[in-house]
């Protein structure tokens, strides 16, 4: 049901973990409905210098989470804004049908951390200016 | 690699002695059991010579056993035939809240064409009360229906009790329960349940697929399911599957004959597989009755967990299970028996079901028990809920 890409990741997870001083986290899902995805960014001159999730969810929702840490790491922020849920399942070899909506997420936490930082940077930098 | 299937409760192999049984019905026993001729005959008697066993299992008159394509029919027929026989003196019907898909859902279609259900609720061990059938009758219940035992957590229900407090009732309401899970694992006796009717299937019990049986008590005003020919009795119409039909007597004759030996066996197995697992593993929840329980269920929620993932990584090891999170009960919803038994969704996500047979030894159990606590480990260290930070959660075999 899995394509072998989606098993290599889950299998083998890529950047696991959090990142305690993390410049952008993001959360998205609830463990009600099965699956919850947490992304840790690191950020530095505009770029995701490093990047860690946590996921609780079935084996699409780690091979997703895994799959974009991949895939944006050493990226711009502008890159990884790009970087939509369609693309992460396109990069696994595609997911099976009923998976597309329930657990296809990890680029929604990407985009939350990527949020989440630039709030954060926001307010530093008015705190800056003052 | 190692594979050490323990799925039990969803299906098992066909057994050697089962197979043979029915190979000549393919071919050189080809005949219908409708045709006069000898090929005719030879099939009619396999028929009836299936039908003396699977009724003696359970303790029947062999002209109270009719033959259906698996046990979900059997439930569809046993539901439907009553209500539609009988609904000019009501049109209710009693059942619980974790009965299997194919008594829910024939009920919530009856409930279409205007009949009323009452979903028990269950305790937090997944037990009927037997008050609370009662409580639920009305001048209009025409049915009851309650599993022998619970597919999932393998609670076994008090049928027998429920059966006695039916038949004093001065009005006759028909109880009738799916006995898929139970028949070949525990006794089974329809007398003995106070039942009219009885599901079966022989798929559970190491008989081939798409053949099961439905008791019906002698007496009993129920519509057929099929309509065409006059086999069964008139009561099943269709070419029988005489193949089928002969496996699955094989397959009862030996499920009696071995009976009391694999409970004790399988009770053992899974007392010790439970053990191992909660002694082993912290953050874990037995589901279903600790005693009242099938011998060969185990079912477990591992929480901060998911179930599929849990499954995965169980088959790379060679490991074949089951579970309730959504992702394996084909919605969005977990296990509706979990969330029955009073499990928050996010803990009924994480359900494991092992179900032992035959073949597993205990060898397949120390497998397990090595294996799991690791897959558990690495799953939780990946998960978000868990509070992991200072180690004192651990995964220690606590002796």
């Amino acid at each position: 049901m899995y394509s072998e890409k989606v098993m290599e990741h889950f299998t083998n997870p890529r950047n696991v973990g959090e990142i305690p001083d993390a410049d952008g986290i993001g959360e998205v899902g609830n463990p009600v409905c099965g699956d919850l995805m947490k992304i840790y960014i690191k950020v530095k001159d505009n770029v995701i210098e490093d990047i860690k999730f946590k996921t609780f969810g079935c084996g699409a929702a780690i091979a997703t989470s895994s799959m974009v840490t991949e895939m944006v790491k050493g990226k711009t922020i502008d890159e990884a804004l790009k970087v939509t849920n369609k693309a992460v399942a396109e990069a696994l070899g595609g997911l099976p049908p009923v998976k597309m909506h329930c657990s296809n997420l990890a680029a929604d936490a990407l985009h939350a951390a990527i949020e989440d930082y630039k709030r954060k940077k926001e307010r530093k930098d008015v705190a800056e200016q003052k | 690699m190692k594979r050490v299937y323990m799925d039990h409760a969803g299906t098992t192999p066909v057994r050697l002695e089962v197979l043979e049984a029915m190979l000549p019905y393919f071919t050189e026993r080809f005949g219908n059991a409708s045709s006069i001729y000898s090929y005719g005959r030879e099939a009619k008697s396999a028929i009836e010579e299936a039908r003396e066993k699977v009724a003696h299992l359970i303790g029947a008159d062999p002209r109270e056993v009719f033959f259906t394509a698996g046990g979900t029919e059997s439930d569809n027929w046993a539901i439907r035939g009553i209500a539609h026989a009988n609904k000019e003196n009501g049109k209710h019907i009693i059942t619980s809240s974790i009965e299997h898909h194919a008594v829910l859902h024939t009920c919530e279609d009856l409930e279409k064409e205007g009949f009323k259900v009452t979903y028990l609720p269950v305790d937090k061990y997944g037990l009927v009360k037997v008050e609370d059938v009662l409580n639920a009758i009305t001048d209009e219940t025409i049915l009851v229906t309650i599993m022998h035992a619970n597919n999932e957590i393998g609670t076994i229900e008090p049928i027998a009790e429920i059966g006695k407090a039916l038949k004093k009732l001065d009005r006759k309401i028909y109880f009738h329960t799916d006995a898929v899970q139970t028949v070949g694992k525990i006794p089974v006796n329809v007398d003995e349940l106070g039942v009219d009717l009885l599901s079966i299937s022989a798929h559970k019990i190491y008989g081939p697929k798409g053949v099961g049986a439905l008791y019906i008590r002698k007496g009993t005003k129920i519509k057929p399911f099929m309509t065409g020919g006059a086999q069964e009795n008139k009561r099943r119409a269709g070419t029988e599957n005489v193949p089928g039909i002969v496996g699955f007597g094989k397959a009862a004759e030996l499920a009696e004959k071995e009976l009391k030996e694999q409970y004790e066996r399988l009770t053992f197995l899974r007392d010790k597989l439970i053990k191992g697992i909660t002694e082993r593993i912290p953050h874990v929840i037995l589901n279903g009755h600790p005693t009242q329980r099938l011998p060969h269920n185990v079912n477990v929620c591992f929480k901060y967990i998911e179930g599929e993932s849990l499954l995965l990584n169980l088959d790379m090891k060679g490991i074949c299970a089951s579970s309730g999170s959504a992702c394996t009960s084909g919605s969005l919803e977990p296990s509706h028996v979990l969330l029955s038994i009073g499990l928050p969704h996010e803990v009924a996500h994480g359900s494991l079901r092992l179900t032992l047979g035959r073949d597993n030894t205990e060898e397949d159990v120390d497998y397990v028990l090595e294996v799991l606590p690791g897959i558990v480990e690495k799953l939780r260290n990946m998960s978000p809920l868990f509070p992991s930070k200072g180690g004192n959660l651990k995964c220690t075999a606590k002796k």
